[in-house]
């Protein structure tokens, strides 16, 4: 039974450094959907290889694998507390405690991505109803809504039923060809649904806090939802128009807004910078064995655990 | 909701749908969207005699406020729930930008 709950632990805690490094590689900003895909396969990967290994630690010995295993144990458990036995010696009592920590966790993970969906829905529903009493259309930028603001901001609200807001302010700021690099932006949120790949990198964020592991997978999969955006939105228009309204709406606040409000932004320095280098400079995109190296990787570091736990070795 | 908002004082149903004429609304229409804006939190309503006088809960500048405030992601959550296009930069980084936006245009052009 040891040597599944090995491997299972030590996949667990080497995804951490690795997220590390991926987070500080400079490759993922040539191939964003790549890196994302593999964001996502190291998260997953760490779940299941977490709870696989404090189950597989309080799992029965003998050929049930861990998912069997540790039913086992539970199943014993209950029987016992049922039958009025004797209390667990300390090897039992210690195999429960591994599994109830197994449990708690799968239950921790679960609950916040219900949490935080059920707060991004509510966010949302909020954003829509004051949007349709204080938002109005303007020919100028079809498509989106504008809200009267003197303040530069651009954003979209996803969902069923999607909207595009634009501030006044940046609706004065921006020319023409600059807000159509702006709508195309926001546009290619809204078609590929990027809310929802962040969305477990949010409610992992809520599930631990403290942990600079998830703000830095979360700030990662920000960052490239936002090149793939900006890549959607070259398709259709010049790399300059798109630069000069990222610079122009960034900047427009420089200087007015409270350092405090700042360093709610600032955990993610240079992004901006690094966003606009890729645009000026665009680098080639990975080539096709480097992407079915990373394919491999993410689909290895998610089937390893999944096997693990359900496997009977 | 408008109504609500340019009126200084708390006004009744049939004073909202005289601020209305122009579009010629049913009395039991203007009374329906002032109960659902009531139940939503928008608008508060206190009794007087037998009719509701309706007020707006809070100014529409503090509305948008909100919507700004969640669109420049500056409420401490960064939530899923929008995908704001530009992030505020610092000083010093806006000049980095404006920099690389020069030596990065000739170097595209070229």
């Amino acid at each position: 039974m040891l040597s599944p709950v090995l491997v299972l632990a030590s996949v667990a805690i080497g995804i951490v450094p690795s997220a590390a490094g991926l987070a500080a590689a400079g490759w993922p900003r040539r191939s964003p959907a790549a890196a994302i895909l593999l964001w996502q396969a190291l998260g997953l990967g760490w779940g299941l290889a977490a709870i696989g290994a404090l189950a597989g630690l309080g799992a029965a010995p003998g050929g049930f694998g861990v998912a069997g295993g540790a039913l086992a144990v539970a199943d014993r458990a209950v029987r016992d507390v049922a039958s009025g036995a004797a209390p667990p010696d300390l090897i039992a009592a210690l195999r429960l405690l591994c599994l109830a920590a197994g449990t708690g966790l799968l239950i921790l993970l679960c609950w916040v991505l219900l949490a935080a969906s059920a707060a991004v829905l509510r966010a949302r529903r909020r954003q829509r109803v004051l949007l349709s009493l204080l938002a109005h259309g303007d020919p100028k930028v079809p498509g989106a809504l504008v809200l009267d603001h003197p303040t530069a901001a651009a954003y979209c609200v996803p969902g069923l039923r999607s909207r595009i807001v634009i501030s006044a302010g940046a609706l004065a700021l921006l020319d023409q060809a600059e807000l159509a690099a702006v709508l195309a932006h926001e546009r290619a949120h809204l078609r590929e649904r990027h809310d929802l790949v962040l969305l477990p990198f949010t409610a992992l964020r809520r599930a631990f806090p403290r942990s600079a592991s998830a703000r830095r997978a979360h700030g990662a999969v920000a960052l490239l939802v936002e090149m793939l955006a900006d890549d959607h939105a070259l398709r259709h228009r010049p790399a300059r128009e798109l630069v000069t309204a990222l610079i122009r709406v960034g900047t427009s606040g420089a200087g007015s807004t409270p350092t405090g409000a700042l360093a709610v932004g600032g955990t993610q320095d240079g992004e901006m910078a690094v966003r606009v280098a890729r645009l000026l400079q665009p680098a080639p995109g990975l080539s096709v064995p480097a992407l079915a190296l990373v394919c491999a990787a993410a689909t290895l570091v998610v089937a390893v655990p999944a096997a693990l736990l359900v496997l009977p070795i | 909701m408008d109504v609500l908002w340019e009126s200084q004082t708390p006004l009744t149903v049939r004073q909202v749908g005289g601020c209305l004429t122009d579009r010629d609304l049913a009395h039991t229409t203007v009374m329906t969207v002032l109960d659902r804006l009531a139940k939503k939190g928008f608008a508060r309503r206190d009794r007087d005699g037998r009719a509701w006088l309706y007020h707006a809960a809070a100014s529409r500048e503090a509305y948008v406020t909100e919507l700004m405030l969640h669109a420049l992601d500056q409420t401490g959550d960064r939530s899923a729930a929008l995908a704001s296009f530009a992030r505020r930069v610092t000083d010093t980084e806006a000049r980095v930008l404006r920099r690389a936006l020069e030596v990065g245009g000739e170097g595209s052009r070229s």
